[in-house]
């Protein structure tokens, strides 16, 4: 049998694969993460400043406020079915804030409830956040013995 | 001895097996599409009355099998063999449906060709007179592929252009001998696909992965029968959304047997209105050409409106494992030539 019928060599078709795939758009795409991104961080600011002001916290307690609030908000959007249209949306904008890391722990814990309480939520609630977790920690770890061996 | 044979990979079927019912059960957004009106059922939410997205899967498989059955004129234990498959783990949607019908079960796996590898064998397992009645079924549903194959449904990914909207949906057809009701089309023959592969590993692109199977056995089905483009009313392929569609056309004239932007359609592109529905590239999943077939095509061609087409269904072989572990995706096409019953 003659195994190539379709006389062509993968180099031409990823050529050709590339001619006929529509990019992402990228300046809208860029557009709607800075304006969305930009207004949940402007908000971040209003949490902080409103529980500087009138909770009387101070800054560090005002920053803790903040995320909880926002932690809370995008859980919240989540579970009613919102956030996901916002991330579709905006992408990273949604995401880089850390609206996107409550969104990644309760989108699976959602999901995957039907499988029961330990082999679905549970083992499932670190599907997506997993892999930023273990390498976020994995770096402060190296970078705070980088700084305690070199510059204390 | 003579074989029902020609060419390479052609296999005639003399006693024409005839397409005696279909059904087609969708969901809400397929039944919001242009083809809406002509599915037996649109279910109006996703888990369609059950409590999950499998279980829901399950019930439009049945009820679209159970629907053709009934529209034949017949009864489950009329039926001889049940061929299908689905997208999930373990073809659970078909062996869990086989479970409650109680007929002999071929599971089937082809990924979203599955529907034309099942009407394939089924044609052949007629010709042969082995059996005189079959069922041949395929379904997908976009929740329970979406949390197989990528994220939970509320998690805010963005998706590519390239990429594809899974379908909601079941298409069933009965394919018999002896037709106890005014057939929807004949079986004439069937090209059973390679396995081809041309290095696409990005499984947002599905379609680019399918294209080069699609032209694969269109070629082989063209040179077994001397047969060309133009000598078909349709060549329907079943999903391989715009990006597939044109690459394929593109193949096409490189490989100097041109398919004509006229006689092409893709179950994909027809399913959805990809400016309204928001379906990037078009549809996929094994309910997509199952679906189309049955609520547009096989009418079609029991009206006379078309008179031969070839339904090539394609799928795209890979799992998340083999993704991750980085290999290309094969793909593969299965096609039938159905003929109308009118003169």
């Amino acid at each position: 049998m003659d195994k190539q019928r379709v006389h062509t060599n993968p180099q031409h078709y990823s050529w050709l694969t590339e001619q006929l795939s529509p990019p992402s758009p990228l300046g809208a795409g860029l557009g709607r993460a800075f304006w969305v991104g930009g207004l949940i961080c402007v908000l971040g600011q209003a949490i902080a400043d409103a529980g500087v002001h009138w909770l009387d916290m101070n800054a560090r307690a005002a920053s803790s406020l903040t995320s909880i609030t926002l932690v809370f908000l995008t859980a919240l959007l989540t579970g009613v079915g919102v956030f996901d249209k916002l991330g579709k949306y905006a992408g990273a904008g949604s995401f880089v804030p850390i609206t996107g890391f409550a969104n990644a722990m309760v989108s699976p814990a959602l999901e995957f409830r039907r499988e029961g309480l330990v082999l679905g939520l549970g083992a499932k609630l670190f599907s997506i956040a997993g892999p930023v977790l273990v390498y976020g920690i994995g770096a402060s770890v190296l970078v705070g013995m980088i700084y305690a061996l070199f510059f204390h | 001895m003579p074989l029902k044979r020609t060419g390479l990979q052609t296999i005639e079927l003399p006693l024409r097996p005839a397409v005696c019912a279909s059904a087609a059960f969708v969901g809400k957004k397929e039944g919001e599409g242009p083809l809406g009106a002509l599915f037996d059922h649109v279910a109006q939410d996703e888990l369609y009355g059950q409590d999950t997205f499998e279980l829901a899967e399950k019930r439009l498989y049945l009820d679209a099998i159970r629907k053709a059955i009934l529209k034949g004129g017949l009864k489950p234990e009329n039926v001889q063999f049940l061929l299908g498959g689905d997208l999930l783990n373990q073809i659970i949607t078909a062996s869990f449906s086989a479970r409650e019908l109680g007929i002999p079960f071929i599971g089937l796996y082809g990924a979203c060709s599955t529907m034309a590898e099942s009407l394939c064998l089924g044609g052949m397992l007629l010709d042969g007179e082995h059996a005189s009645t079959v069922v041949c079924a395929a379904s997908s549903h976009f929740c329970t592929a979406e949390r197989q194959y990528r994220y939970p449904l509320e998690f805010g990914a963005q998706r590519p252009p390239t990429a594809q909207w899974t379908v909601t949906g079941a298409g069933a057809a009965v394919l018999s001998l002896a037709p106890s009701v005014p057939p929807q089309a004949h079986v004439v023959r069937v090209c059973m696909g390679r396995v081809v592969d041309l290095g696409v590993t990005d499984a947002n692109n599905m379609g680019a992965a399918m294209a080069p199977a699609a032209a694969d056995t269109l070629l082989a089905l063209m040179a077994d029968t001397h047969t060309r483009p133009a000598d078909y009313d349709l060549i329907v392929t079943g999903d391989l959304g715009q990006v597939g569609r044109d690459l394929l056309l593109q193949l096409m004239r490189e490989q100097r047997m041109p398919l004509e932007e006229r006689l092409h359609r893709d179950c994909g592109l027809m399913i959805y209105d990809r400016e309204r529905q928001d379906a990037h590239a078009g549809g996929s999943g094994c309910g997509c050409s199952a679906s189309v077939l049955c609520a547009s095509l096989l009418p079609a061609l029991q009206r006379g409106e078309l008179r031969r087409i070839i339904f090539m269904a394609t799928g795209a072989l890979m799992s998340v494992t083999s993704s991750q572990q980085g290999e290309t995706i094969p793909g593969i096409a299965h096609a039938v030539v159905l003929e109308s019953p009118k003169p």
